[in-house]
């Protein structure tokens, strides 16, 4: 394979602006993760400690194997929402490896608002049952939470994809093998109940764990009987008599011991066996992708030189340098693993959508994991274009990423918009994983088009009844849509609502993608059907 | 020519040996027992036979199994090493006779050196200072000849060495036991129950010279080493040049060991030992051989013994005289044991889990072991010599006390903590020591309490060990990373 040659020059003066740009909002985003991994307010992380209890990451921590990595799912779930009351939206989520296996692990932060689901907190819990369907992996649940959020259970509870779904998910999970463990370590009221009385195998904390359909409360209105919740639902009960769980732990510590106990005897089966070469770090500095990265996302450069630093040994075989030059093609090695990379490099014309299906095809064939590396202002328009059809290419490319049941992965690197966002599949087209740059910035159109459209439409009315618009008064009118779509296309706002599973250091870009191929290959690798493709 | 070298030896001192070698582009061979067969010395020579079981008369102390090896493997010499069959004047005579080079003296001087009687006479007669006592075997009134020579006094084995087959007598009471106790010792390890008496030096340093001569009649010698740092009769620190010891004092004694040399023919390395009191200096015995401490000699003079025996006996003649010979600096050994000074040196026999050797300036690490490696009690329990080098005393102590500390043994006790409290000592840096010395400070030593916050660091290492289970069904995995990966860090 032939190692890209990279024209880049660190000295120059773009190369310094953009460094300081990168610097400056990969800051604010550690600043933000900080704040949100820190949990519920420092009072109530105080007195979760005093109960002899560990916080969430921290379970998380003495769960997986010690000082191997954890993927963290969605750390800015909530961001912005809910009077920024939730961080993480009161839900740890990520994949880790317990006994070498890797699992989802779905933890309950019980410091913020008692670990209540609020709609991102279910959303958040059915992502991450999704990925643990999609790539089989077993699922274990560090159950402390108060159950819904009631103030929103109009948001929470009636829904497909609300809080019940959270059950029907463990149910066909368990029936695919794929093993539910649930581990209480503290309350399980309501329908929160059902985790644990779900799972396949279920340990609770003595004295911290509970799980009761109606806790002591609702019980003393209902019937009048006086009980404290450990009698109620307390580890003795569940385990001695009810068996509604199967092993007590005395602690925290003692529980995740178990866990990882159950982890190591589920047998599992080999994983998908790719062709794994040995991994090598690329032969260009990384660091230099902060150089690169443009502040506008509508400046052009060439993305070949995001993947000279993203794939092993920056080795690059390319497929169709020369035709559809506004998309990049080609097969590539990230620490270890191959894989075939689909980046824009301009706008999509009618041969950059023929190139990408043909070359999502070969993948599929050959059961290569995909990268798409999204950075698209959208398809080409015009009379040319859309007599040439571009709309039946564009929709081959669709159908070629909708149908490719090859592990998907989905890094948007600058601009994610339009029917780009389409072809090179975005969230709706079930990537296995799908981060964001800080960089980067998702809507419909671009604020500029969206504004645009709508200030030539407001003038064809005036201009239908004879009237023509101020300058002021087209100013007012775009103003607010440039604003608008300023906010929404923003990365934290689509974070916070998990139209992505997290923004990303592009510097993590290499490892995150290796864990998630590495991950994806516990499901096995199914031969792929397309559709009718229009031609 | 010597083209190819059967050492017949294991441990530290093969490698030694078989480095020479090596850098003199001599091809070697080693011998082994059986429970020896993965030892460095087996896996650093060209060739390797093994002659026999762990018991060192069924193989390193056997003749014919060594000089066949030899033979069979088309060897031209054979280097003794230290102790094993160094010192065993009818070894070198039969190997002559087998038509192959005994790197080492003649099989007469050997013999005549090695009988303690003899040697001593012949010494006397050369006008060497020698210890008072009985002239040759022991016969007649023994104890009107040990109120001659005066309480205390000591018996030994006229054959032995290394501190085997000694006896101190404090008074006439205990001279039959003591004799009778002797006499077995001697029996057992050297074959031979002939013993002497001669005046016990209450408080002598043990001070020694290291003489090098060739085939042709030039004999040097280079400079002293103190070795008055002793457990149970047996050096563990060692240093060059002796703290004690005066230019001119050194000159003398330096002249007294060529003299002693030349009296009994020697050639090839050889060490003339004497104790040292008040000023006056006794020769004790002369070591036909090797020492195990020849390494701080060679940091302060820049000679290469080794080397040289081979040149030697190959007939070379010694290219340097008297006068090109200067001590540079300061030298000192360390040995590092499996023992538990704590518990009379006993020997802790066990398997090494890990070794991290010191490394630096002026730090030489002479090392016959390697980990994974089993220490049986079949063999001399050394493990490794540390030696270092500075340009004066304090610094050498100095130097010697940070390698100690960087010198890593886990799986069995070592004597390392004992060695540090040594170059800790306040007596020992200033150089007011005699071969008392560790009766005197440290008769009651213990291993120093660990830190609990060290223990529990290292349970948590140890913890951590156990749980962390890399990703095995892949080749390379990025799940198997260790060092915690977080997103943004």
């Amino acid at each position: 394979m032939s190692i890209i040659q990279s024209k880049h020059n660190s000295n120059s003066e773009e190369a310094t602006k953009n460094r300081a740009f990168n610097q400056k909002i990969l800051e604010q985003l550690r600043q933000k993760i900080e704040l949100h991994s820190k949990g519920g307010r420092t009072e109530m992380v105080e007195r979760h400690k005093e109960r002899g209890k560990l916080l969430a990451r921290e379970r998380i921590d003495e769960l997986i194997d010690s000082d191997t990595p954890f993927l963290e799912l969605s750390t800015l779930a909530a961001h912005g929402l809910y009077n920024d009351e939730v961080p993480s939206a009161g839900i740890v989520t990520g994949i880790g490896v317990v006994h070498g296996r890797e699992v989802v692990i779905i933890a309950n932060d019980a410091t913020v608002k008692g670990g209540t689901y609020y709609p991102l907190t279910v959303k958040k819990h059915l992502r991450a049952q999704e990925i643990a369907q999609e790539n089989y992996l077993p699922c274990i649940y560090l159950v402390d939470s108060g159950g819904a959020f009631l103030p929103m259970q109009d948001e929470v509870f009636p829904d497909r994809e609300h809080f019940g779904r959270i059950f029907y998910n463990q149910s066909q999970m368990s029936a695919k093998g794929i093993a539910q463990i649930a581990v209480v370590m503290g309350s399980c009221t309501a329908g929160g109940a059902y985790v644990p009385a779900m799972s396949d195998e279920t340990i609770i904390v003595k004295k911290q764990g509970t799980i009761f359909l109606g806790g002591p409360p609702l019980v003393k209105a209902a019937t009048g009987e006086e009980v404290d919740s450990e009698d109620l639902g307390g580890a003795d009960v569940h385990t001695r008599r009810s068996g509604v769980a199967d092993h007590y732990a005395l602690n925290d510590s003692h529980a995740i011991e178990i866990a990882r106990d159950i982890v190591s005897n589920l047998n599992r089966s080999p994983k998908f066996k790719l062709n794994i070469k040995e991994p090598e770090d690329p032969i260009y500095n990384p660091e230099e992708l902060y150089e690169i990265i443009p502040e506008d996302s509508k400046l052009p450069y060439d993305v070949k030189e995001i993947i000279a630093r993203l794939v092993d040994g920056s080795k690059f075989h390319e497929f169709k340098a020369n035709y559809g030059k506004t998309i990049v093609c080609g097969f590539a090695n990230i620490m270890g693993y191959p894989i075939g990379i689909v980046a824009n490099n301009g706008v999509l014309f009618s041969e950059s959508s023929l190139k990408a299906t043909h070359f999502i095809e070969m993948c599929c064939q050959r059961k290569v994991p995909l990268v798409f590396l999204q950075n698209i202002v959208g398809f080409m328009v015009g009379k040319d274009y859309e007599s040439g059809g571009i709309a039946k290419d564009g929709a081959k490319m669709v159908m070629a990423v909708s149908n490719a049941k090859v592990p998907k992965f989905t890094v948007v690197i600058g601009g994610s918009f339009g029917a780009g966002n389409y072809g090179m599949c975005g969230r709706a087209y079930q990537p296995r994983q799908m981060w964001m740059w800080p960089n980067a910035r998702i809507s419909v159109m671009g604020g500029e088009q969206a504004a645009d459209v709508l200030a030539t439409i407001k003038q064809d009315q005036f201009k239908s009844k004879g009237k023509t618009m101020t300058k002021l008064e087209i100013k007012k009118l775009r103003d607010p849509i440039l604003e608008k779509y300023e906010s929404e296309g923003n990365p934290y706002y689509s974070t916070a609502r998990l139209w992505d599973d997290g923004i990303i250091d592009p510097m993590d870009t290499r490892m995150i993608l290796a864990l998630g191929i590495s991950t994806s290959l516990n499901a096995p690798l199914e031969d792929t059907d397309f559709g009718v493709f229009r031609m | 020519m010597i083209n190819r070298i059967l050492i017949a030896n294991r441990g530290e001192i093969a490698c030694r040996i078989i480095r020479a070698c090596n850098e003199m582009s001599i091809e070697t061979v080693a011998v082994y027992s059986d429970v020896d067969s993965d030892s460095p010395h087996v896996l650093m020579a060209d060739q390797a036979v093994e002659i026999g079981p762990a018991n060192p008369s069924e193989s390193y102390l056997n003749f014919d199994k060594i000089v066949d090896a030899a033979l069979k493997t088309n060897a031209d010499a054979i280097h003794p090493g230290y102790g094993f069959l160094s010192e065993n004047g009818a070894f070198a005579k039969y190997v002559k006779e087998s038509g192959l080079v005994f790197i080492g003296p003649d099989a007469t001087t050997i013999k005549s050196m090695g009988d303690k009687a003899e040697s001593k006479q012949m010494m006397a007669d050369a006008g060497v200072p020698t210890i008072p006592g009985s002239d040759g075997e022991l016969t007649g009134n023994i104890t009107s000849l040990a109120r001659d020579i005066g309480y205390p006094l000591m018996v030994k084995a006229a054959a032995g060495g290394g501190g085997k087959g000694m006896r101190v007598v404090r008074n006439e009471d205990e001279l039959d036991s003591s004799i009778e106790a002797a006499k077995n010792e001697a029996r057992n390890s050297f074959g031979n129950d002939t013993l002497i008496l001669e005046k016990f030096l209450d408080n002598p340093r043990h001070i020694e010279v290291q003489i090098l001569g060739d085939q042709n009649g030039n004999i040097v010698h280079l400079y002293e080493r103190e070795c008055s740092i002793q457990r149970r009769h047996q050096k563990i620190i060692e240093e060059s040049p002796s703290p004690a010891l005066t230019n001119k004092f050194r000159n003398k004694m330096g002249e007294a060991a060529v003299k002693a040399a030349k009296a009994a023919n020697y050639y090839n390395a050889g060490t003339v030992e004497f104790l040292y009191q008040d000023g006056e200096f006794y020769f004790l015995e002369m070591n036909t051989r090797l020492q195990v401490e020849h390494g701080v000699t060679e940091m302060v003079c820049g000679i290469d013994i080794v080397k040289w025996q081979i040149r030697i006996a190959k007939g070379e003649s010694l290219t340097f005289s008297q006068k090109d010979i200067k001590q540079r600096g300061h030298s000192i050994e360390c040995r590092i044991y499996a023992e538990d000074p704590s518990r009379g040196f006993l020997p802790t026999p066990g398997v090494i889990r890990k070794m991290i050797l010191p490394e630096g300036p002026g730090v030489r690490n002479d090392v016959g072991v390697s980990e994974a490696q089993e220490i049986t009690s079949s063999y001399d329990p050394l493990l490794a010599k540390l030696v270092v080098w500075d340009a004066d005393r304090n610094s050498a102590i100095q130097r010697m006390d940070l390698a100690l500390s960087n010198f890593i043994i886990l799986g069995l006790i070592t004597n390392q903590p004992f060695l540090r409290d040594i170059m800790k000592n306040d007596s020992f840096q200033k150089a007011s020591f005699s071969t008392n010395f560790i009766d005197e400070h440290f008769k009651d030593w213990d291993f120093p309490d660990i830190d609990p916050k060290v223990l529990a660091l290292a349970l948590l290492g140890s913890k951590t060990s156990q749980i962390h289970v890399s990703n095995t069904t892949e080749s390379y995995s990025p799940w198997s990373n260790n060092r915690g990966w977080r997103q943004g860090i």
